[in-house]
């Protein structure tokens, strides 16, 4: 996904190339297709919607970065835009003066609320609570054995009996009081947000035990309608926050900011897998990548605009410009790429390359040995590997300690790169370059002769 | 009304599709002894498979009361917001003739429903170009109208038959991901089967949830299934196996097999699928369907749900469950159009009669029931 996103804004941003700002057109442009972006991954129309509009308004006009391509630019603005309504305020958990804190949990069927209370279970006796887990799903078949399996399998009692939900949760909250618990947590049973009864029902088990935390429990897979569930269950009971559910999934989990905007209250749990340790808390720069299908990518631009050197690579542009692009120019761009992580997350984005060098498959290792060989070189053979014949290879071998096969691998790659520099510098549509390039050209070509 | 106007639609995609076929099977499982084999897909076997509405002689009286109370349920369900139905719609459509803007509102109508962006400009473009040739005059009812049948004549010509073996114990195997209500279908199926003659045992495939098998064991209880369990934690293929080989011994002729709920995307778990789907196609049984249960809340997802149990275990249909909430599940919409898996049966609810075979022109009206909201 990032691949499509990104590549779109790069096809729309090419016409932008040499210019200082973001134009309306293209600002419309890539509007677009973030809206599209932000619907399949099942943000909530009027969510997108919003989003889409403050985006605008810092985009349009916006000046152009140094350190960043217009895409990656863009990407940022929607980054932080995602991350900070996804985040907000944080949530601490503060515990009943008088215990037990009483923690209700609610949602639809199927969302995950009978495996979230174990989860949520386990995390309080992480934090040396001792928790009792109340089963007042009296509904579904078995919900009650099942919390009670989970139970065992995190070490906390449940209590549950078969009369009716409001005086399980009652009861179970006295229960707690008699053993000494500080923590209750109640599981009730899904329900739809139409059906009038099951929701009177809940706020009926909230009345009878006023819990200090009521937390939404909903799917990271939902669509459009988190929008209605959220918002039914946030109105009959004052939601404190959301636990989101299966975000193993590939969801992209747009659902998490539809019922942030719709709920305003936090993200406070992720449930993150199968098995009862797999309960995070949220990290709302982490899902705002996700929605967008880009992943850790984000935190690479981040990085990558802090690291780059924006005096270096403006050197190594201004080189390229005038078509000479050696391996001077090469070691810089090497050591720059160094400092962002792993070589093949990095390439993709550096600002300029050619798709070509993108899709190149450079290991880490062997980066280092390059790194040597060049080292290896005189100064003037970095600039003109022309000099570089049997015996300069020899020497270069020796002093880097590697074989002449791999400097000549390096100096055949290296002549590739400098074609591709040149055309894409030229594809860019730079005059100036377009003009020295001929210029060199017409002196060069005689000479070589 | 209402009522009327969707049969003219029904018609109306009937005729351009050939879709007698369709028809049929909208009247649920009424229709014993009227499908000619002939209507059966290419490449299916007609010797080896039978139709689930092909009822057996002598328990033609039992199914039939069956499916009129089915039938009634979903009239009720799906009737239930008919009135608040398209009011902000119809308001619009007074208001004005047809415009890009209306259009525009429809298609977030359809986005609101969870169909996705790309089959909702796929229906939009048709409306776009019959109104650009006249073919539509641009009154809004009509629109609709036209939008509601294109929608329909999507589904039409699916295959939503439940087949049989012949020769050997069918299997029906459900899957999807956690928390669709897989379990809960088998229990009304199994309720339905019972009903309609035939000879259920159900198999408790689900070994890793905590306490799915007792759960099953319930619904066996209400359905007066049999079912065959192993322990917690036990291999489910051979849990599957099992039961199929006691249904051969018992001679009853069809087993429903649950599965653990998994995540599309865990490989691991998707091969213990296919292993189960191999080891249960093995003499004595036969898998006929492999239905995906897909939960109408389920947003894009549900299309990468739908593609890589595909290509795992070859789903031969989807079970579409709680429609009867807010959701309008618009995502097999994308499923059908995208991937052409037919939609079969629609889960209503949590009683055990609450499961209905899937009317494309119902649910393409209930789309957009409450549909602009914001």
């Amino acid at each position: 996904m990032f691949e499509t996103l990104s590549d779109r804004f790069d096809q729309i941003f090419t016409r932008l190339k040499g210019r200082g700002r973001l134009g309306d057109a293209e600002v419309d442009a890539v509007l677009r297709e973030i809206r599209v972006a932000l619907l399949e991954g099942d943000v909530a129309l009027e969510v997108a919607r919003d989003l889409v509009e403050r985006i605008r308004v810092r985009c349009s006009g916006a000046e152009l970065s140094k350190s960043l391509t217009p895409a990656q630019q863009v990407i940022k603005v929607v980054n932080e835009e995602l991350t900070a309504t996804l985040g907000g305020e944080s949530f601490t958990l503060r515990y009943a003066s008088i215990p037990p804190t009483i923690v209700l949990l609610a949602g639809l069927q199927g969302s995950g609320k009978t495996t979230a209370a174990a989860k949520l279970a386990m995390w309080f006796k992480q934090q040396g609570r001792h928790p009792l887990l109340v089963g007042a799903d009296l509904q579904r078949p078995a919900a009650v054995e099942q919390l009670k399996v989970l139970g065992r399998e995190v070490g906390v009692a449940v209590y549950s009996d078969s009369s009716d939900p409001v005086a399980v949760a009652k009861q179970g909250v006295a229960e707690a009081v008699r053993v000494g618990r500080d923590v209750v947590i109640v599981d009730t049973a899904g329900r739809i947000t139409i059906d009038a009864t099951l929701m009177d029902e809940v706020r009926a088990i909230r009345d009878s035990i006023s819990p200090n935390y009521t937390f939404l429990v909903i799917d990271a897979m939902t669509g459009q309608d988190a929008v209605q569930t959220a918002s039914a269950f946030h109105s009959t009971l004052a939601l404190d926050g959301v636990i989101l559910s299966k975000i193993d999934g590939d969801a992209r989990g747009g659902a998490a900011i539809s019922v942030k905007s719709v709920v305003g209250r936090p993200i406070v749990f992720v449930s993150t897998g199968e098995r009862v340790g797999d309960f995070e808390s949220f990290h709302p720069d982490r899902m705002a990548g996700r929605i967008l299908g880009m992943g850790d990518v984000l935190s690479l631009i981040e990085r990558a605009e802090s690291v780059y050197d924006e005096q270096a690579t403006l050197a190594t542009m201004e080189s390229l410009r005038h078509g000479r692009f050696t391996f001077e120019d090469f070691l810089e761009q090497l050591q720059q790429m160094k400092k962002m992580g792993p070589l093949s997350s990095v390439l993709s984005m550096l600002p300029g390359l050619p798709k070509e060098m993108k899709n190149a498959t450079i290991e880490d290792r062997d980066v280092a040995r390059i790194e040597a060989i060049i080292r290896s070189m005189t100064p003037d053979e970095r600039i003109n590997p022309v000099l570089i014949d049997g015996s300069r290879r020899l020497r270069i071998s020796h002093g880097s300690g590697t074989t002449t096969t791999e400097i000549n691998n390096l100096l055949r790659q290296f002549k590739e790169m400098q074609k591709m520099m040149r055309s894409s510098v030229l594809a860019g549509g730079l005059a100036r370059a377009t003009k020295g390039r001929k210029k060199k050209g017409g002196r060069v070509t005689p000479s070589s002769k | 009304m209402r009522f009327r106007r969707n049969r003219e639609v029904e018609t109306r995609g009937a005729e351009e599709d050939g879709g007698e076929f369709g028809q049929n099977l909208l009247e649920g499982g009424e229709s014993g002894g009227v499908n000619p084999a002939g209507l059966e897909p290419a490449g299916l076997d007609p010797a080896g498979l039978d139709f689930v509405n092909r009822d057996e002689a002598g328990s033609g009286g039992d199914p039939k009361v069956e499916d009129d109370e089915l039938e009634r349920t979903r009239r009720s369900r799906f009737g239930r917001s008919r009135g608040i139905l398209r009011a902000p719609l119809l308001g619009l459509g007074r208001r004005q003739r047809v415009d890009e803007r209306t259009l525009e509102e429809l298609e977030d109508a359809l986005i609101l429903a969870d169909v996705g962006l790309p089959t909702a400009e796929f229906l939009l473009d048709q409306l776009r170009s019959k109104l650009r040739s006249k073919e539509l005059s641009g009154d809004f009812e009509e629109l609709i109208h036209e939008l509601e049948a294109s929608i329909a004549a999507l589904f039409s010509g699916e295959d939503r038959e439940l087949h049989r073996s012949h020769l050997r114990t069918t299997v029906w195997l459900f899957v999807g991901v956690n928390g669709v209500g897989k379990t809960t279908t088998i229990g009304k199926l199994a309720r339905r089967e019972i009903a309609g003659g035939h000879s259920v045992v159900l198999a408790a495939g689900d070994t890793f949830r905590a306490a799915a098998g007792d759960q099953l064991a319930l619904w066996s209880k209400r359905s007066g299934a049999d079912i065959v369990q192993g322990a917690d934690g036990a291999d489910p293929s051979s849990v599957v196996y099992d039961a199929i080989a006691h249904a051969h011994a018992r001679g009853a002729d069809l087993v429903l097999a649950d599965s653990a709920g998994r995540l599309q995307n865990k490989s691991n778990l998707m091969e213990e699928l296919k292993k189960i789907r191999r080891v249960a196609d093995r003499e004595p049984g036969e898998v006929t369907e492999v239905l995906l249960v897909l939960d109408a809340t389920t947003g894009q997802n549900g299309l990468a749900q739908a593609r890589e149990f595909a290509r795992a275990v070859g789903v031969t249909g989807v079970v579409l469950t709680k429609l009867d909430g807010t959701a309008k599940g618009g995502i097999v919409l994308a499923i059908r159009h995208e991937l052409g898996l037919p939609i079969k049966l629609v889960g209503l609810g949590e009683q055990i009669d609450d499961l209905v075979v899937f009317d494309p022109i119902e649910f393409a009206a209930a789309l957009f029931d409450e549909g602009t909201r914001g």
